[in-house]
């Protein structure tokens, strides 16, 4: 569950975590567009080093950490295929190309794992749905992601309680060949499904009677509004879009062992 | 038998739910944990089949402790009825809902039948047998849960909030099995907030309240006193609300029990006739 720690909203005020959503969903997206970009690994360790002002404005650092190890396991085997099927490729010797291209590309997996969990971690759910709307999403679609956001942790807990309560009648998960632990986990997920289906349902019921849809222009109690910040960070954005898409087309970019060769 | 000694429990949250609490459960008692909600009674009797381990104390059940064996080593002797019956149904059927906890204990085929068709018997399930528990109603479904853990005929049997969802037939005979279990020198803790179930039932009653025990005693002497309810959040038995108005008529004011203020009712409609 570590992984998700990384997503996990925490009510803290920063200045990151009152810019406007909308304008820290472009800077993400901009990001992540430049992270594919590049191939190269000189680009992508600035693109990782760029996400550590936010991270340290923001004051989520523990956070911010715990979901990179979570992404470790992952990003290890990124690393190991890539260099593989390079080492294989390449007739069984280890280049310093092969090992920079599957150094970049896990480092490519790294800043988008980075930039989004900083994303997750400093916007709200509820602020994630209100910038839904005011983009003018149908309300349908918002109240189902913010919806499906906020269940998680209800659900999480649910499973505790099935796990408990299959555990007092014996069930022990550990136990058994490999095919045998898939299987012990049916008592746990057949409970939670049905009753994350009968939760929808009522939820659904109870939405029906206070009156789910009955006007079709909805007014919200919190408006959002583009501040200085907000400005500061477009432009910085759009800066930083322009400067990448220069560099593509017509800067070449150095391989970093030449790079290290020129400066040694 | 059942030992807490000084145990502190803290959930990661960061709540604290027991502050340290003592206790001592013989064999063969019968004890109701009530108080309000979150008050720790949850929490309490999780530490008794080692679903929780404490953060600081220990828990002995039948002298081992909690920390050292798994959770379905404790459980052959102690059987946990959860609250929410829907939290464990997964079976086709009724009957291979009770069998689960039978074969994950290791019983043989044979007796695995003997003991579903007893339990099915016992709560009255015997026609669901084929059905699946989805199809069966809050209450039924209560029943199952319940006879999935009798089955396999535990010495503790701990039933958190047993009577919600039923009708006051399906209350009484959930009090006679208790009685009966008893009679077996079984030992039966009970998780609710049913005084008036409690007073019926006249158990060894234990008030929580903020994660520590406040009062622990006779039912009787405990849901007529008012001071310590008050501080439970409590409300006594309609009845004994009765009696306290009545003590300028000479009647006592300890009285929990129906039938017995029925009897001292009467006595006295008797005597005054005369």
């Amino acid at each position: 569950m570590s992984v998700f720690d990384g997503l996990k909203f925490r009510k803290v005020y920063s200045p990151i975590h009152v810019l406007d959503p909308r304008i820290k969903f472009v800077y993400v997206c901009v990001i992540f567009v430049i992270a594919i970009l590049f191939s190269e690994l000189l680009p992508l360790i600035v693109l990782f080093f760029m996400q550590i002002p936010f991270v340290l404005l923001a004051g989520i650092r523990r956070e911010w950490v715990r979901s990179l190890r979570g992404a470790a396991f992952l990003a290890t085997i990124i690393f190991f295929t890539n260099f593989l099927v390079a080492f294989v490729g390449s007739g069984y010797v280890v280049t310093a190309k092969n090992l920079e291209n599957a150094l970049a590309l896990t480092l490519r997996f790294i800043v988008l794992v980075e930039s989004f969990s900083v994303f997750f971690l400093t916007t709200s759910p509820d602020h994630l749905g209100l910038a839904l709307e005011q983009t003018r999403v149908p309300y349908e679609f918002t109240f189902a992601f913010t919806t499906a956001v906020r269940f998680v942790p209800v659900l999480a807990e649910e499973a505790q309680t099935i796990m408990d309560a299959q555990k007092a009648r014996g069930l022990e998960l550990e136990r058994g060949n490999f095919l045998k632990r898939i299987r012990n986990y049916i008592p746990i997920l057949i409970p939670l499904i049905v009753s994350a289906i009968r939760r929808s349902l009522e939820l659904a019921e109870a939405m029906e009677s206070r009156a789910w849809g009955a006007t079709k222009s909805r007014t919200n109690l919190y408006v959002l509004k583009m501040g200085t910040n907000d400005f500061v960070l477009l432009v910085l954005t759009a800066g930083i879009l322009a400067v990448a898409v220069y560099v593509r087309l017509y800067v070449p970019v150095p391989p970093l062992n030449e790079l290290l060769g020129w400066v040694f | 038998m059942i030992e807490i000694k000084n145990v502190f429990f803290t959930y990661p949250s960061g709540v604290e739910a027991l502050n340290d609490v003592s206790l001592v459960v013989p064999d063969g008692d019968f004890i109701a944990i009530m108080g309000q909600n979150g008050a720790g009674k949850t929490t309490l009797v999780k530490h008794f089949n080692g679903l929780l381990k404490p953060t600081a104390g220990k828990v002995f059940v039948d002298g081992t402790e909690t920390t050292k064996v798994s959770v379905a080593t404790i459980a052959r002797n102690v059987g946990f009825v959860f609250q929410n019956p829907d939290h464990q149904l997964f079976s086709e059927t009724v009957e291979e809902e009770i069998a689960f906890a039978l074969r994950n204990f290791g019983f043989k085929e044979s007796v695995i039948k003997k003991r579903v068709t007893w339990a099915l018997n016992l709560l009255g399930l015997t026609q669901y047998r084929k059905t699946s528990p989805f199809m069966l109603s809050g209450g039924e479904r209560k029943r199952v849960a319940l006879a999935s853990v009798l089955a396999w005929n535990p010495k503790i049997l701990i039933l958190d909030e047993p009577t919600i969802g039923q009708d006051y037939q399906q209350k009484e005979k959930l009090r006679q099995f208790i009685l009966q279990m008893k009679t077996q020198r079984k030992t039966v803790i009970i998780v609710t907030h049913d005084v008036e179930f409690v007073a019926e039932c006249n158990p060894r009653v234990l008030l929580m309240r903020e994660g520590k025990i406040i009062a622990n005693g006779e039912a009787k002497a405990i849901l007529t006193n008012l001071e310590i309810l008050t501080e439970a959040f409590i409300v006594p038995p309609q009845i004994s609300q009765i009696f306290m108005k009545l003590t300028d008529l000479g009647f006592s004011k300890d009285i929990i029990d129906i039938y017995e203020a029925h009897k001292i009712l009467s006595d006295f409609w008797e005597k005054e006739k005369l």
